[in-house]
C-alpha cells in the first residue's frame, strides 16, 4: 500500500444533502421541462476507514444513482461528497482523475462491465494506462498477473478474453481492474446479484479478504438483505430517494425501528422452513400493500406514508428528519426518519 | 393412486455448434394435486428446460427430448398427439413465467387477454367474459380491477404484471400450475406478496404447483418437497424440513452454507463439514469489523458445461467429500433412510423403474451421492 | 423466456492449462490449496446463464466466442455467403486486370460489325458503334466496382464519424447532426443527380463517388449514431469513465469497436445500391460520360436498340444485376452473421 497516513478518526468520504434531480423534458429541439425525478434527495452518510457501509432498498429507490455520484460518473444537483476533506463534486480535470484514483466501483453485471473485445490483460491494465503516475514501478504485464492472483484467477489467463471466463471469475476480473489503482473505497454496486448462489459465496468472500488486505472500504449496494448483512459494519436504508434508517447491522437487522425496515426485513425469505418452531414464534410478516410511488410525483411529507400502517396527518405535512428518536436506548437508538419509531414488540420476544 | 404429474427419467439434449449437450440426463419427479414441488438449481442446471420439455414448450430444434415419459394424470404427454395434448396444456396445466411483461402481448388491454381466454376456451360470449375477466383481476388483488382492465400491460408495475400472469394461468382453473422463477424480477415486498397470493390459490382450488427457482429462501416458506438440480440431474429429493435441517447431498449442504441469512449476524458455521482442511473456506476467519459476519462457506469453481460433463458424479470436482470412486462411478439416486439401513433403489440408466416406484414415488428420500450417510450424519 | 437458453457453448475446457474435473482426480491440491478463496479455473463457462430482470436476448450477448469468430464460423458454413463472395472476388480481379480475361481493346470499333450478333471471338456481339460488347463489359466492371467501393467507404466513414459523434456527445450536436441528415434524407436521388451532376463536366467517376457519398452518409449516419447510444450505455464503457479514460480513448478503444458491426452490415448492402445507382446515373446521362467504359453508360446506348439487337443491352445488364446481387447477398449473409437477434 502507499504510505497513505491512516486516519482512524476522519471518515474517508462523507456524503452531506446529496440530492440528484433529473430534469423531464418534453419537445426535440427547444426542450420544456415539465418535472423532474427526485432520483436521490438529501441523503447524507459518512465511510470510516476500512468499513463496509451497505445501502439497501428496492428498484428505484436511488441505490445506484448514489454509486455514480460517488464515482463521478454524474454530478449531484446538490450537497457534497468531501473525500479526505475535499469536496469533489466540484473538482474536474486533473484533480478529478486524481480523486478517481482513489474510488474505484465495481458493476453488476459481470456479462456487460467488461469490454469484448479487449483481452483480461487489457482489461485490468486500463487503469495504468489512463493514470500513468499510479503505475508500479517495473514490469506492467507482471503487475497486471498480480492482481490477476490477488483475485484468484490463474495469472496465466492473461491473454484470455472475457467470454472465455465463468460470471464468477468476470466478477473478480472486474474487482482486480477496481483494485489496480490501490484506491480507499471501492463503491460496489449489487457486485453479486447476478451470480450463481454458489459462487455468490466465493465473491463475498474474495471481497472481505481483500477490505482485510488493502484497508479498504466499501459502499456495498445490494437489494439482498441477507448479503448486505453478512458484509456491513453499518447499514443505511433507502426509500424513494431518501435514507429511510441507518445504523450498524444488529440495530437495522435486529433492533429496526423505521416501518419500512421492519416490513422489509419481515419479507424477506429465510431459507429455513420455520426455524425451531418450538423455540421461536412464527415470523410475523408484515405484507405492504400497493406499490412504491413513482420518483417523479414522490408524496409529500414522510415518502413512505403511502404504504405506511402508522401514517398519520402529521406524515403527510412534516418530512420526518433522519436522527436518533427520543426515547428510545440500547440498539434501538439509531437514527431513523420516522415520527413514530419504535421497536417492533411482537417480532422481538 | 396416479399422480397428477410424474417425469420419469426425462432426457433432453441440445443441438449446439461444438457438439451435443445433454441438458437434462434422466430426471424424475412427480407433484400430487394440492401440494407444492419446489425445483431447485442454479442457473444451468437445466431446471427450466425440464420445464419447457413438460409443458411441451421446448424450442426444438435445437432441443429435443431423448427419452423419458412426463405423466400427467397417468398418460404420457409425449406419446399423445399434438391436438390432445394441446388441450390439455391449455386447460389442466398452465405456467408462469418470470418476465411477465415479455408474456404479454403489449398492444391487447390486459382485461382483453384474460377475457380471450373464456371467449375461446369456455366460448363465452364477450359481456360474460369480460366480466369474468375483472372478477379474475379482483381474485388476484388488483386495486379497481374494473377501471384496470381497460390498462395496457406497460402500465403495470412489476408486482402487478405478474398478478396478471397468475390470473391468466388461473383462468380456466387448471390443476397444476408450473411457475418459472415467478418472483425473481420482483422487490423483495413485493415478492412476498406474489409467493402469498401463489400459495392462497394452490391451497384454495387445490392445484399441484411445480415452482423452479434458485432461491432457497422462497422455497422455505412455501414448497412441501424440493428436488435439487445439478448438471441436468436431480441430486437430492427430500420433504423441505428434512432437506433444509439434513441435507443428504453435499451440494445441497453446500448450497445451503453458502447463503448469508437475514436472521443470522455473524457466524455462518452453522452446520458441519467434512474434511475442513481439503476445501479451503471455513476456517474461522478474523472477523474484521465489529459486527461484520464471518467468512461464508463457499462451494469451490463453478458449474460444469454440458458439452464436458465430469466422469462420474458431475459433483465431484467440486466436492469436499469426493473420492475415487465419485470420479469413476456415477452415482445412482440412493433411497435416504433416517436409521443405518441403505439400498440402492436405483442404478441410473439401467434401471430407473424401480426408483421411481420406490423412492421418489413416496414422500421418501433421495440421494445421488455414493456417500450420503456419512453427509446425513455429519 | 424465462431462462434464456443460449446455445452456444465455450469450448475453454480444450484450451484450460488447469484441465478439469474430467481427469483432475477429486482431490486436486492445486484447487485446494492453503488459501480457499483461490479456485482455480477449472470450469470456464456457465453457457445458461440467468440474470434476474435483466433484458432477455439482448443484442449484447457475449457468450460463445465472440462476436467476430462466430460470425466467421458462420460465414464460412453459409452456401449464399461462398456464392456472393467468390462472385465478387472475381469482379474485382477483373476491374483491376481486365485484360485476363479480355485481350481486346474495349474502345476499337468497326463500324462495319455495328449490331452484329455473336461471331467466333466475340461471343457477346458489337454494339453500335461495332465495338465488342464482351470486351466492354468486362471492362465495365472497373467503374462500377470502384464507384460502389469508393462511394461506401466515403459514406460509411463520413457517417459513422458524424454519426458515432453525434451518439456519444448528443445534446444540440446531436440534434443539429440529425436534422442535416433529414434535409439530404428529403432530396429525391434522380433529382438531386439531374441537378448536381449535370453542372459536372468531367468525365471521371469522382464526382459520381462524391455525390453518392453526399447522400449516402445520413442512412450510415443513422445506423451508427443508434449503435453508439447502445453501447454507450453498457457497464465497461461506465467503467472506464468512472477510471477517468478521455472521450477519446473511450469511443476508440471501448466504444467504436463493439458498435462497428451494424455499420459494416449497412455498408455492405447499400454497396450493392451504389453501383446501380451509378448505372442509373450514367444511363441518364449525368453519371460517367463516355469515353469512360460503364455498364450504364451501354445500357443507356443500347436501349435504343432493343428490338434488332437485343444482346447490345442483354449482357451489360445481365452483368449489372448479378454485380449487385452479389453485394446485396453478401449484405445479408453478414448481416445474418452478426446480428444476434436472427441466431
Amino acid at each position: 500500500m502507499p504510505d497513505r497516513m491512516p486516519d482512524p478518526d476522519g471518515p474517508v468520504l462523507e456524503v452531506r444533502d446529496l440530492a440528484k434531480l433529473y430534469p423531464l423534458t418534453q419537445g426535440v429541439v427547444f426542450k420544456r421541462r415539465t418535472g423532474a425525478v427526485r432520483a436521490v434527495d438529501t441523503v447524507s452518510f459518512a465511510l470510516r476507514r476500512g468499513e463496509t457501509l451497505g445501502i439497501v432498498g428496492e428498484s428505484g429507490c436511488g441505490k445506484s444513482t448514489v454509486a455514480r455520484l460517488l464515482v463521478s460518473l454524474e454530478r449531484p444537483t446538490a450537497g457534497t461528497i468531501h473525500y479526505r476533506g475535499e469536496d469533489i463534486t466540484r473538482l474536474s480535470g486533473r484533480a478529478l482523475r486524481a480523486v478517481r484514483r482513489n474510488i474505484q466501483m465495481v458493476f453488476q453485471d459481470p456479462y456487460t462491465s467488461l469490454n469484448p473485445r479487449m483481452t483480461v490483460g487489457d482489461i485490468v491494465a486500463e487503469p495504468f494506462e489512463i493514470h500513468p503516475e499510479a503505475t508500479p514501478n517495473g514490469n506492467r504485464r507482471r503487475a497486471v498477473q498480480d492482481l490477476l492472483d490477488v483475485v484468484g484467477l490463474n495469472p496465466e489467463h492473461i491473454n484470455r478474453y472475457p467470454h472465455q471466463f465463468s460470471g464468477g471469475q468476470r466478477q473478480r476480473i472486474g474487482i482486480a481492474r477496481g483494485l489496480a489503482l490501490r484506491p480507499e473505497v471501492i463503491v460496489a454496486d449489487e457486485p453479486v446479484s447476478a451470480l450463481d448462489v454458489s459462487v455468490q459465496a466465493q465473491v463475498i468472500n474474495l471481497m472481505e479478504s481483500l477490505q482485510d488486505e488493502f484497508n479498504l472500504s466499501y459502499i456495498f449496494i445490494a437489494h439482498d438483505l441477507s448479503v448486505v448483512r453478512h458484509i456491513s459494519n453499518r447499514v443505511a436504508v433507502m426509500y424513494l430517494g431518501r435514507i429511510a434508517e441507518t445504523g450498524t447491522g444488529p440495530e437495522i437487522y435486529d433492533h429496526p425501528t423505521h416501518p419500512y425496515t421492519q416490513a422489509l426485513l419481515s419479507a424477506v425469505p429465510v431459507p429455513d422452513p420455520d426455524p425451531e418452531p418450538e423455540s421461536r414464534e412464527p415470523r410475523t410478516r408484515i405484507l405492504l400493500t400497493g406499490d412504491v410511488p413513482s420518483p417523479a410525483n414522490p408524496p409529500s411529507g414522510c415518502r413512505f406514508r403511502t404504504r405506511c400502517w402508522k401514517a398519520q396527518d402529521r406524515c403527510a405535512v412534516e418530512v420526518p428528519v433522519l436522527a436518533v428518536p427520543t426515547g428510545l436506548a440500547g440498539p434501538g437508538a439509531h437514527a431513523s426518519a420516522c415520527h413514530f419509531a419504535e421497536e417492533r414488540a411482537e417480532v422481538r420476544e | 393412486m396416479t399422480r397428477l404429474l410424474e417425469v420419469r427419467d426425462l432426457r433432453v439434449q441440445f443441438r449446439t455448434r461444438d457438439g451435443i449437450a445433454e441438458a437434462v440426463g434422466g430426471v424424475s419427479y412427480g407433484v400430487d394435486a394440492g401440494r407444492t414441488l419446489a425445483v431447485l438449481g442454479e442457473s444451468g442446471s437445466g431446471k427450466s428446460v425440464t420445464a419447457q420439455a413438460v409443458m411441451g414448450i421446448l424450442d426444438s430444434p435445437p432441443g429435443r427430448i431423448t427419452g423419458g415419459e412426463v405423466l400427467f394424470r397417468g398418460r404420457d404427454l409425449l406419446t399423445m398427439r399434438a391436438e390432445q395434448r394441446r388441450r390439455i396444456r391449455g386447460a389442466a396445466m398452465a405456467m408462469i413465467f418470470q418476465d411477465a411483461l415479455s408474456a404479454l402481448n403489449p398492444v391487447i388491454t390486459v382485461g382483453a387477454q384474460l377475457a380471450e381466454m373464456y371467449e375461446v376456451h369456455r366460448g363465452m360470449s364477450r359481456g360474460d367474459a369480460q366480466r369474468r375477466a375483472v372478477e379474475l383481476m379482483d381474485r388476484v388483488r388488483i386495486p379497481a380491477a374494473g377501471q384496470r382492465a381497460g390498462d395496457y400491460p406497460h402500465q403495470f408495475s412489476g408486482g402487478m404484471r405478474q398478478r396478471i400472469m397468475i390470473a391468466m394461468a388461473m383462468a380456466l382453473e387448471p390443476d397444476l400450475i408450473i411457475a418459472d422463477e415467478p418472483t425473481t424480477a420482483l422487490d423483495v415486498t413485493v415478492q412476498a406478496q406474489v409467493m402469498d397470493l401463489l400459495a392462497e390459490l394452490r391451497r384454495e382450488y387445490a392445484m399441484g404447483l411445480v415452482l423452479i427457482t434458485h432461491d432457497l429462501g422462497v422455497v422455505a416458506d412455501v414448497a412441501d418437497t424440493i428436488a435439487v438440480m445439478y448438471a441436468g440431474r436431480i441430486v437430492e429429493t427430500a420433504p423441505v424440513r428434512d432437506l433444509y435441517r439434513r441435507p443428504a447431498h453435499p451440494y445441497t449442504r453446500g448450497l445451503l452454507d453458502s447463503v448469508p441469512r437475514v436472521d443470522h449476524g455473524g457466524g455462518q458455521a452453522r452446520r458441519g463439514h467434512a474434511d475442513h482442511g481439503r476445501h479451503g473456506g471455513h476456517e474461522s476467519h478474523g472477523v474484521h469489523g465489529a459486527h461484520r459476519g464471518g467468512k461464508l462457506y463457499a462451494i469451490r469453481g463453478a458449474p460444469p458445461s454440458p458439452l464436458t460433463m465430469p466422469s462420474g458424479c458431475p459433483f465431484h470436482p467440486r466436492c469436499p467429500r469426493a473420492q475415487e470412486v465419485c470420479r469413476v462411478e456415477r452415482p445412482p439416486l440412493y433411497e435416504v433412510t433416517t436409521d443405518a439401513g441403505t439400498d440402492a433403489v436405483a442404478n441410473t440408466g439401467a434401471d430407473t423403474e424401480s426408483g421411481i416406484g420406490s423412492g421418489i414415488g413416496s414422500d421418501g428420500r433421495t440421494s445421488a451421492c455414493h456417500f450420503w450417510k456419512e453427509e446425513l450424519h455429519a | 423466456m424465462p431462462e434464456p437458453f443460449d446455445t452456444r457453448y465455450d469450448m475453454t475446457e480444450a484450451i484450460a492449462p488447469a484441465g478439469g474435473g474430467g481427469g483432475g482426480g477429486a482431490v486436486d491440491p492445486a484447487a485446494s490449496g492453503p488459501q480457499g478463496l483461490k479456485d482455480r479455473p477449472r470450469r470456464l463457462t456457465l453457457p445458461w446463464r440467468k440474470e434476474p430482470g435483466r433484458r432477455l436476448g439482448g443484442p449484447a450477448a457475449p457468450t460463445g466466442r465472440g462476436l467476430w469468430s462466430d460470425a466467421w464460423h458462420d460465414l464460412r458454413r453459409n452456401p449464399v455467403f461462398i456464392v456472393s463472395a467468390l462472385i465478387i472476388l472475381f469482379l474485382v480481379v477483373i476491374a483491376i486486370w481486365p485484360q485476363l480475361i479480355a485481350s481486346g481493346n474495349p474502345y476499337h470499333g468497326d463500324l462495319a460489325r455495328a449490331q452484329d450478333g455473336p461471331a467466333p471471338g466475340h461471343p457477346f456481339g458489337y454494339d453500335l458503334q461495332g465495338r465488342d460488347v464482351y470486351t466492354r463489359t468486362v471492362y465495365g466492371a472497373r467503374a462500377s466496382i470502384t464507384v460502389g467501393i469508393c462511394a461506401t467507404l466515403g459514406a460509411a466513414l463520413l457517417g459513422s464519424a458524424l454519426g458515432g459523434l453525434a451518439g456519444y456527445f448528443g445534446g444540440w450536436w446531436d440534434a443539429l447532426l440529425s436534422r442535416i441528415a433529414d434535409v439530404f434524407f428529403g432530396i429525391p436521388i434522380l433529382l438531386g443527380g439531374l441537378v448536381f451532376l449535370s453542372v459536372v463536366t468531367s468525365g471521371s467517376v469522382w464526382p459520381v463517388v462524391g455525390f453518392i457519398v453526399l447522400l449516402g452518409w445520413p442512412q450510415i449516419s443513422r445506423i451508427a449514431r443508434g449503435s453508439v447510444v447502445t453501447v454507450k450505455e453498457h457497464d465497461y464503457v461506465q467503467a472506464a469513465r468512472a477510471l477517468g479514460a478521455s472521450s477519446g480513448r473511450t469511443l476508440l478503444r471501448h466504444i467504436a469497436p463493439n458498435a462497428v458491426a451494424p455499420v459494416i452490415v449497412v455498408a455492405t448492402i447499400a454497396l450493392g445500391t451504389y453501383i446501380s445507382l451509378e448505372a442509373t446515373l450514367s444511363f441518364l446521362g449525368v453519371g460517367l460520360k463516355p469515353p469512360t467504359v460503364s455498364w450504364g453508360i451501354d445500357i443507356s446506348s443500347a436501349a435504343t436498340q432493343i428490338r434488332n439487337a437485343p444482346h447490345m443491352l442483354l449482357w451489360p445488364a445481365g452483368a449489372l444485376s448479378i454485380t449487385v446481387l452479389a453485394f446485396i447477398m453478401l449484405g445479408d449473409a453478414v448481416r445474418d452473421a452478426l446480428d444476434p437477434k436472427l441466431r
